[in-house]
């Protein structure tokens, strides 16, 4: 009994802290139909800083409460001059752009904090004054989480006072349901927005700062906090304060029990089951409202811009013949960078299939890539079948569970199916990660190679290269076929598709496998060319990666894809030769990219192209 | 007051006005009739800036408005209440309110939430209600108060008599003439032609997105041609 009581408060003690950081972030989105990927970002950054200004103030044991104090505004005056400078442009750009450029704010916050703080693990100092122990049916619970319980709540008041009492709070509330009418109504958007992300930035940063002498601070803090704070905002309801707290209670107590009663395979799916429940059932959570007509923004840029560009079929052969010749002129090193590049190809051309032609922006396509991976490693050293085998049998492992997780997501639309996409490669990963005796968890599976007869790298590179041209020739005849045709009015029209009787959620599903099925030949051309299979290729940062390869090659370009992986992986390959910053450089990048070219690199291309035809006439 | 001048408006690549050309003068409650789909409502945005002009200009006191955000528009003194009232549906009756009040310093505040419910005093009662309890008649009624609070000049009303009950129907247009009495400009859209009728007194016909009549409302009344031809009445 006194254990779980234990147990109890200090899973309210977590939550406390996913209440904060959720909170701000579904705030944030409620108004600016933002999902910010950076969120988890401010919320390390205020960590390290508190911790720093805690040892560099010369006040005693009162620096470590200004230090609480001080770092959550520093971190959230940084958010109002992100906001201000780079998200003010793209409020009307389509949700792949949004979340891009947010994603290069993580990387560059992610180096920043690697250049001033170092890669070692640190810890905070302790409290003063509140560092020690007080028994609790002769339990020792720390006093620090005792005052976390007590504060936690006083914030949310404070949160409810804001909103419900104060004109700008009222004004938050509105815009969340209806931004427009806000506007309509007289209220400048463009301020109320930097005011809702410098509030939702400072909760963030807030909940870092008290989180400082509780755990150890380390530079992945940013990718384990948003994971969560999504499933919190999800299960309470995206916009909504309060489902927040409700969501990080649930998820806070889950997890304070999950240690204790589920087996460990379980215990970090759990989280994420519970979310794609939700999902399923109650799309828009727990205390959220269905997304409304007025409610929805940024369809202004689906339009595919510019002219096709058809090459003549001489380029096709120009440039397969040399890619054919390549390998025996380059060295080793190369020939594998190149496989490399034709494994990403495949993922990124499946995934544009996705994103460009189905308009399903997914956060969760490396599911499939990394199944693909695993289902040819696994075919191979599990079920002990030759490697040709289970190389051409693994995209089928990848396309079944695209269909079965697929079903569920194409229910949905928008960023709740992106969210579901992420839950389930979340789940996935999870699976991946903890299921020791049949995945080897994170010590991956080694020994992947290639039969014999294909080990020699130039002859697994012509593996590498049909499988791609297969791959991506497919690909592309989808598109072009009635059935894409099918995919681009149901992205365009979605209602005047289902008036005219065309199933929209089967052709979405039906798409949603295919780009599953190359995605998974991606992984099983990846994993025997790397010869090992580890987690993190069902990873979100992988999901990310893929999203960067088909936006730097442009979304509705069709040799977008292959261009963007080979200019991706080059960019890593020179980069990280120059400096160990490269995230921080790629990060540069894609806030560039979005801001300078949003329609890719091919795309601008296309366009040129085509004005330059009708301007010669 | 108010001069529109050969508007055009797009929805993407489909083009809904073509050359919309209206005034409403100091006073005038001027109706823009026309079937379902004629562009009515896309007139009203368009004038408010929620569907940018593609061409043309938008005119309102000697100024030109045309493209400039919505926030802006409403604050040089044209409120708007759209079709379907999009009232706030988390907030109370008087938190809606509150979001249209007006908090420009220049000049006298002319609305206040107290004024507001001496127009509609059945808002009154309902103050801390969450306004999705709300009746068609009411939501329609606080839209328009939540409109006022930001003192306009001259107010776009979108079809205001829509799926409300006969009677309150009638309380409708008796507002609306207060409204007139109270010295605001109205421009309204109708399908009601009775409706239109007892509150207006000019009125154009909309159709296609093209003006193809104007008139007094009067002799509108008398023209059963022109009515049988436009609005099937
Ligand atoms: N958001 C929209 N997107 C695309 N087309 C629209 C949209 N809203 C209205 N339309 C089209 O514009 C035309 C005019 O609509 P509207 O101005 O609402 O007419 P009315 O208010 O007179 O009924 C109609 O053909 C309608 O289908
Ligand atoms: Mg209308």
């Amino acid at each position: 009994m006194a254990l779980f009581i234990v147990q109890l408060l200090t899973g309210l003690a977590n939550a406390m802290f996913l209440f904060l950081v959720a909170s701000g972030l579904s705030l944030i989105f409620g108004v600016t139909r933002i999902v910010n990927f950076a969120h988890g970002s401010f919320y390390m950054l205020a960590a390290y800083l508190a911790s720093s200004l805690a040892a560099a103030l010369p006040l005693g044991p009162a620096s470590f409460y200004a230090a609480v104090v001080l770092a959550p505004l520093g971190v959230a005056l940084l958010g109002g001059l992100i906001e201000v400078c780079l998200l003010r442009r793209i409020y009307r750009a389509p949700e792949l752009y949004q979340v891009l450029l947010t994603f290069a704010v993580v990387l560059v916050i992610g180096d920043a904090v690697k250049f001033f703080w170092g890669t070692e693990n640190r810890t905070g100092p302790s409290p003063p004054g509140l560092s020690g122990s007080v028994p609790i049916l002769g339990q020792l619970f720390p006093t620090y989480d005792l005052a976390i319980l007590l504060l936690g709540p006083l914030l949310a008041l404070g949160l409810w006072w804001v909103l419900h009492r104060t004109r700008w709070g009222i004004l938050i509330r509105a815009a969340t349901s209806d931004r427009e009418m806000v506007g309509a109504l007289g209220v400048n958007q463009a301020w109320l927005f930097t005011g809702v992300f410098v509030l939702g930035t400072w909760l963030a940063g807030l909940a870092g700062a008290l989180q400082m002498p509780r755990v150890a601070l380390t530079t992945v803090m940013d990718s384990t906090v948003i994971v969560e704070t999504f499933v919190v905002v999800v299960i309470g309801g995206m916009g909504s304060a309060f489902g927040a707290l409700l969501g990080a209670v649930l998820i806070g107590v889950l997890q304070a029990f999950g240690i204790l009663w589920l087996p460990r395979e379980f215990q970090l799916a759990i989280i994420f089951i519970l979310m794609a429940a939700v999902l399923i059932l109650r799309p828009w959570g727990l205390l959220g409202r269905p997304e409304t007509e007025s409610g929805t923004a940024g369809e202004a840029l689906r339009r595919e811009v510019g002219g096709r560009l058809r090459p003549p079929r001489w380029v096709w052969a120009g440039i397969l013949l040399a890619l054919m010749v390549l390998p025996s002129l380059l060295p080793t090193f190369y020939v594998w960078v190149l496989v490399e590049i034709l494994a990403f190809a495949l993922f990124a051309g499946s995934l544009q299939l996705l994103v460009g032609t189905g308009g399903m922006l997914s956060f969760g396509h490396a599911a499939y890539f990394g199944l693909g991976a695993y289902g040819a490693a696994l075919l191979m050293k599990q079920a002990a079948l030759p490697m040709p085998v289970a190389f051409l049998l693994a995209p089928l492992v990848a396309a079944a569970a695209a269909l079965f997780f697929g079903a569920f997501c194409v229910r949905l639309s928008g960023v709740y199916f992106a969210m579901l996409t992420l839950a389930f490669a979340q789940i996935a990963f999870a699976v991946v990660h903890q299921w020791y005796d049949f995945t080897g968890g994170d010590n991956g599976i080694l020994g992947v190679w290639p039969a014999a007869s294909l080990a020699a790298p130039v002859r697994y590179y012509y593996l590498a290269l049909l499988a791609a041209v297969c791959g991506l020739s497919a690909l592309w005849r989808v598109t072009g076929s009635p059935f894409g045709y099918t995919l681009r009015a149901a992205r365009d029209h979605p209602r005047r598709c289902q008036a005219v009787g065309v199933n929209v959620r089967s052709h979405r599903l039906l798409a949603f496998g295919v780009a599953g099925f190359f995605a998974g030949l991606g992984g099983a051309v990846f994993a025997f060319a790397k010869g090992s299979v580890f987690p993190d290729y069902l990873s979100m940062p992988m999901s990310v990666q893929s999203l960067v390869m088909v936006l730097l090659g442009g979304i509705h370009a069709l040799a977008g894809a292959p261009v963007g992986a080979a200019v991706y992986k080059l960019l890593d390959i020179v980069i990280t030769k120059y400096t160990g910053y490269w995230q921080a450089v790629l990060g540069g990048i894609l806030v560039f990219l979005v801001v300078a070219f949003p329609h890719g690199l091919v795309g601008f291309v296309q366009a040129r192209w085509a004005r330059m035809r009708a301007s010669l006439g | 007051m108010l001069d529109v001048i050969d508007l055009d408006a797009y929805y993407g690549l489909s083009h809904i006005l073509f050359g919309v050309c209206l005034r409403a003068a100091r006073g005038e409650v001027v109706a823009l009739l026309g079937r379902n789909g004629a562009g009515k409502s896309t007139t009203l945005k368009a004038i408010m800036g929620l569907v940018p002009p593609a061409a043309g200009r938008v005119i309102f006191r000697g100024e030109d408005i045309t493209g400039k955000p919505p926030h802006v528009i409403c604050r040089k003194g044209i409120g708007f209440v759209p079709e379907d009232r999009r009232i706030f549906p988390d907030l109370t009756v008087w938190e809606n309110l509150e979001v249209g009040r007006s908090v420009e310093g220049n000049g006298e505040r002319r609305w206040t939430a107290e004024r507001a419910f001496e127009l509609f005093p059945a808002l009154k009662e309902l103050a801390r209600r969450r306004s999705d309890s709300l009746s068609g008649g009411e939501q329609q009624m606080l839209a328009i108060a939540r409109t006022l609070m930001g003192n306009p000049d001259l107010l776009l009303l979108d079809e205001p008599s829509e799926g409300l009950a006969p009677l309150v129907v009638r309380t409708m247009a008796e507002h609306i003439l207060r409204l007139k009495q109270a010295g605001i400009t109205i421009l309204l859209s109708e399908q009601n032609l009775h409706f239109a009728t007892r509150v207006s007194d000019r009125a154009y016909i909309l159709e296609k997105g093209r003006i193809q009549y104007e008139g007094g409302m009067a002799e509108l009344s008398a023209n059963a041609e022109v009515r049988r031809r436009y609005l099937m009445v």
